[in-house]
């Protein structure tokens, strides 16, 4: 029953949101639906249901491991889009925050799918619903970024939706009955016909790979990051990334137990490096820094993609790092938003001195700075620090040498234009917008305590959240 | 003694039949716009008209410039006596005879080709280049059509190739010949065989400086080869060799008159293709010969 | 039957060579819409006995991939005067010759495919692969946006046609849903060209390059 409700609930408040007549009002169903969302998935984090092996949609070990993140992530976003909402008054925000909560709840759908076909309807519906979201603001610009991610995204989701196919076919063909639910599929392991996996998982790999925007599939992702309203770019960063993540992690789980888990895990490692790769190149040459952080998304999903090739505790580490990084990613995006506004400009050409103007906001900025670029003590460090020993008890040495290269060159680029936007002397036109849209309590809050949950994460580790990822493990690794 | 006496009521037939065709698509055309139009035996006037006047010849052009029509002419004629008449079999019939007429065709080519250079003028080189680009394409469409229908009859002789295979690849093929057999023949939407205007002509182009006997040669042989790719294209669709002989000539006969007709619609219904969409079409007809194939290959497989 | 779904099937890989090299869009969009109908009356013939949740999932897809969705895009169309997509990054010629040279290369490889036996000699997974390699061309070498949006289409009915390999063992609410998702997020595609017509005043994408590093 709860799997439904963290399903239901936010679908209902977007219902509710859609009929609610006052604008001023209605934001603050953000909040309470995001609040009791979270309780909800936390109180089922500790205290786990039991799960029910044939239902289609089930809050199972793997769901455990990571839905809590995605949800804290939308509660802090949903705090911070009150205030948000605030200083947008002249735009009606009845599709905004009905769609919010939509996405939401087919986020919770999409974690909790345990069959090819429901997860992905909820992708689709996810990668649907994001789209009047990201041409909130309504200039060309934003349109160009809506249209980019709507060809290319839809594209891949495409493409996944053929890989689903193609492994109900692999298990027709091996004389199952062709029924993609994950458990089915996962007994039915060496069974399925090989060739027809092998094309699954490329088509699934590019498919979801899109969503999550690995490289070469990444294109969309600068444009709609850069035009999206900071909250925006946050879920779509670490909530919608995620639900692609646990589809890709769910299907090479499949893959492995049909024999070929060798070569995805090959694809994984190389797609991942050259996403990292890829991603460190463009941070040295971008100049606006709601850029830099798509492609700082690029690079953390290039680790997902390398932890996720590296065996159990690879895909441990993953999953510690899909945490961190939703988290640090969330309070960047929303500190940014802040910077954004106030300076009425996006690029380090036209930005500086942010420090003068936004002093939280910029100080919360350059923490997050560290923690993204995976500085200690915070999470990303720790969950980076298990991949790399992932990758080196797997003997990969070229692979860590390469992750760890990329890291290098990754900090050079954010911090190029981190302390470039917050030095110096703010220009003219910095000073004149700031005064109109001044940092406030409510803008300063969210993101200081998702750096805070980040640090939490990084210092002591919840004992709880680490059981859930090792059962997240063993659900991946069936041991025979 | 037979021998001669069929091969000269072969000639008679080829020779004297063949102007009757543009007369019938020109009826067409004027029946469908709704105008009288002039008579079917216009060309057979045109003919005798143009056998009795003189040359005029260049003081530049060498002996090609009457050399050419000649060769073209002889090389269709001989194309067209190497086509099997349905029941009546080919005059002469040997292992690749399909081969020689693809080659005959393209030595005609050669000679319009030639005389036409020999004026060495802009207009007719203009008309020659763009006949000559067109062809490659087409020659290429042509060769796959023979291909296919040798694939299909496991044979390289005109006579056991021309047993036409039924159901889709029929059709792909029959519609591929029908666009090269337009392109070959210089008909709309290639060509317009009733242009005035010097820029946009193509044959017509080419023959602007001949005239008298040479002029009624060209004018001939293209008819010539108009009649023997409407037979080439019926006889490979239409499967003859399941008719008694002279169901089978009224056939072929009737086959014949309908793709004339077909062609005289076309040329009503359509207008004339800009040049530079011209190569789309003719990929088209590749392709459609070459999907031609592909059944029958696989047909054969199976 | 069986020789009926690859007749239809084989006028689905007709018209993804007609989608190739017509430069109008109004052919394109009726290219288009004819082969979602083809393929969607395709779950009719597949069936063995009559059910009516297949039948209203046919007929709903013949209605929006023939009716609706052709409706948006000539209104878009009109909407922004175009008639022609001109100048496209792959020319017709070459776009036709990938088309066909990809229909004849999936032709080839469906054989060396693992197959059941009753796909075996079923046009189906050719044909599945035929239409997505198409809506890729289309997608890459067309630089307006309606022409992009068939493109789109035209790959997802490739997919479709696959997904119909799973017809007796898929639950049909997952197909509707599908087909729901599909609809909409055309819908949602239609909406945005227009809007991008609006702040564009074009529906040349060549134009959408503002964003770049």
């Amino acid at each position: 029953m709860k799997p439904y409700l963290l399903i239901a609930l936010p679908l209902a408040g977007a219902v509710v949101a859609a009929f609610w007549p006052s604008d001023r009002t209605r934001p603050w169903l953000l909040p309470v639906v995001g609040a009791l969302h979270a309780a909800l998935c936390i109180w089922m984090l500790i205290c786990p249901p039991p799960l029910q092996h044939d239902a289609w949609l089930a809050f199972d070990p793997l769901a455990r491991a990571v839905l809590p993140a995605v949800s804290l992530l939308f509660l802090v976003c949903a705090a911070y889009g009150v205030p948000y909402l605030r200083t947008r008054v002249e735009r009606p925000n009845r599709v905004f925050v009905a769609l919010l909560l939509t996405m939401l709840g087919l986020m919770s759908a999409g974690h909790q799918a345990r069959h090819l076909g429901l997860l992905w309807i909820a992708t689709e519906g996810v990668t649907l619903a994001a789209i009047p979201l990201l041409h909130f603001t309504g200039t060309p610009h934003a349109f160009e970024a809506t249209w980019k991610y709507l060809l290319v995204g839809g594209t891949g989701i495409a493409l996944s939706l053929l890989g689903s196919f193609c492994l109900g076919y692999a298990s027709l063909h091996g004389g199952g009955n062709g029924d993609l639910t994950f458990t089915t599929l996962m007994q039915q392991g060496a069974g399925l016909s090989r060739p027809w996996v092998l094309t699954a998982w490329v088509l699934v790999l590019v498919g979801y790979g899109t969503k999550m925007g690995l490289a070469p599939m990444h294109t969309w992702k600068p444009d709609a990051y850069g035009e999206a309203p900071g909250i925006v770019g946050a879920l779509l960063a670490g909530g919608v990334t995620t639900v692609a993540f646990t589809a890709i992690l769910r299907v090479h789980a499949v893959v492995a137990l049909a024999g070929d888990g060798a070569i995805a895990d090959r694809t994984l490692l190389a797609i991942g490096l050259f996403s990292m790769l890829i991603a460190a190149l463009f941070l040295l040459g971008t100049r606006d820094f709601k850029r830099m952080l798509a492609y700082s998304s690029v690079e953390h999903m290039g680790i997902l993609a390398v932890g996720a090739g590296l065996g159990a505790a690879g895909v441990w580490a993953a999953l510690f790092h899909v945490w961190a990084n939703s988290l640090t990613k969330g309070a960047l995006f929303l500190s940014a938003g802040t910077i954004r506004r106030a300076a009425g400009a996006r690029t380090m050409d036209e930005v500086r001195g942010m420090s003068a103007l936004t002093p939280y906001s910029a100080a919360i900025f350059v923490a997050g700075m560290f923690a993204v670029t995976a500085c200690p003590p915070f999470g990303p460090f720790f969950s980076e620090l298990s991949v790399i020993r992932a990758a080196f008890e797997a003997k990969h040495y070229w692979a860590a040498a390469m992750f760890l290269g990329c890291l290098l060159f990754v900090f050079f680029g954010i911090t190029r234009v981190v302390f470039a936007i917050v030095d110096g002397r703010p220009h003219a036109r910095n000073i004149e917008t700031s005064r109109r849209y001044a940092e406030t309590l409510g803008t300063i809050l969210p993101p200081l305590v998702l750096l805070g949950i980040s640090l939490w994460l990084g210092i002591s580790t919840p004992s709880v959240l680490r059981t859930a990822w090792t059962e997240a493990v063993a659900q991946l690794f069936p041991t025979p | 003694m037979i021998v001669i006496v069929e091969t000269i009521a072969r000639l008679a037939g080829w020779l004297l039949l063949a102007p009757l065709l543009p007369g019938i698509i020109n009826k067409v055309k004027a029946w469908v716009a709704g105008r009288r139009g002039p008579p079917v035996l216009q060309l057979y006037y045109d003919l005798g008209r143009l056998w009795q006047r003189g040359v005029v010849l260049s003081s530049l052009a060498s002996p090609g410039f009457i050399a050419g029509p000649a060769v073209a002419w002889v090389a269709i004629v001989g194309a067209a006596l190497l086509l099997p008449l349905g029941p009546a079999g080919a005059l002469l019939s040997f292992r690749g005879d399909a081969l020689l007429v693809i080659y005959l065709l393209a030595l005609a080519r050669f000679g319009t080709a030639w005389a036409a250079m020999e004026t060495g003028s802009a207009f007719e080189g203009m008309g020659t280049a763009r006949e000559v680009s067109y062809a490659v394409l087409a020659e290429a469409a042509i060769i796959t059509a023979m291909l296919t229908l040798s694939v299909h009859a496991q044979s390289i002789t005109l006579v056991e190739m021309l047993t036409p295979a039924s159901g889709v690849g029929a059709v792909l093929l029959g519609a591929g010949l029908f666009t090269v057999l337009l392109v070959e023949n210089c008909r709309v939407p290639f060509d317009d065989p009733n242009t005035h205007l010097e820029l946009t002509m193509i044959h017509e182009a080419m023959i602007l400086d001949h005239s008298g006997p040479p002029l009624a040669a060209i004018l001939h042989g293209a008819s010539v080869k108009l009649l023997l790719f409407v037979v080439l294209l019926t006889e490979s669709v239409v499967p003859l060799g399941h008719f008694s002989g002279p169901v089978a000539c009224a056939v072929l006969a009737l086959g014949v008159l309908t793709v004339t007709v077909g062609v005289g619609l076309v040329e009503s219904l359509l207008a004339r293709l800009a040049f530079r969409r011209v190569p789309l079409l003719l990929t088209t007809a590749i392709l459609l010969c070459l999907f031609a194939l592909l059944v029958a290959w696989k047909g054969g497989a199976a | 039957m069986n020789s009926m779904v690859n007749l239809l099937i084989g006028l689905a890989m007709g018209l993804n060579l007609i989608a190739l090299a017509s430069s109008r869009l109004p052919a394109l969009i009726t290219a288009m819409a004819v082969q979602g109908m083809a393929l969607g009356a395709m779950p009719l013939l597949l069936e063995h006995h009559f059910d009516w949740m297949v039948s209203l999932v046919a007929v709903c897809t013949i209605a929006g991939k023939g009716f609706v969705i052709p409706y948006l895009l000539r209104r878009a169309m009109r909407a922004a005067n175009i008639e022609r997509d001109m100048e496209p990054t792959i020319g017709y010629v070459p776009s036709l010759l990938l088309g066909a040279g990809g229909t004849i290369a999936v032709v080839a490889m469906a054989r060396a495919l693992p197959l059941l036996p009753e796909h075996a000699g079923s046009l189906m997974v050719p044909g599945a692969l035929a239409s997505v390699l198409t809506g890729f061309v289309l997608l890459i070498g067309r630089t307006k946006a309606i022409s992009q949006v068939c493109g789109y289409l035209i790959l997802e009915n490739g997919i479709y046609l696959f997904g119909l390999l799973l017809i007796h063992v898929t639950p049909l609410f997952v197909e509707a849903g599908i087909l729901l998702d599909l609809t909409v997020g055309v819908f949602v595609i239609g909406i945005i060209v227009d809007r991008i017509q609006r702040a564009f005043d074009t529906l040349d994408t060549r134009k959408l390059t503002t964003l770049h590093e």
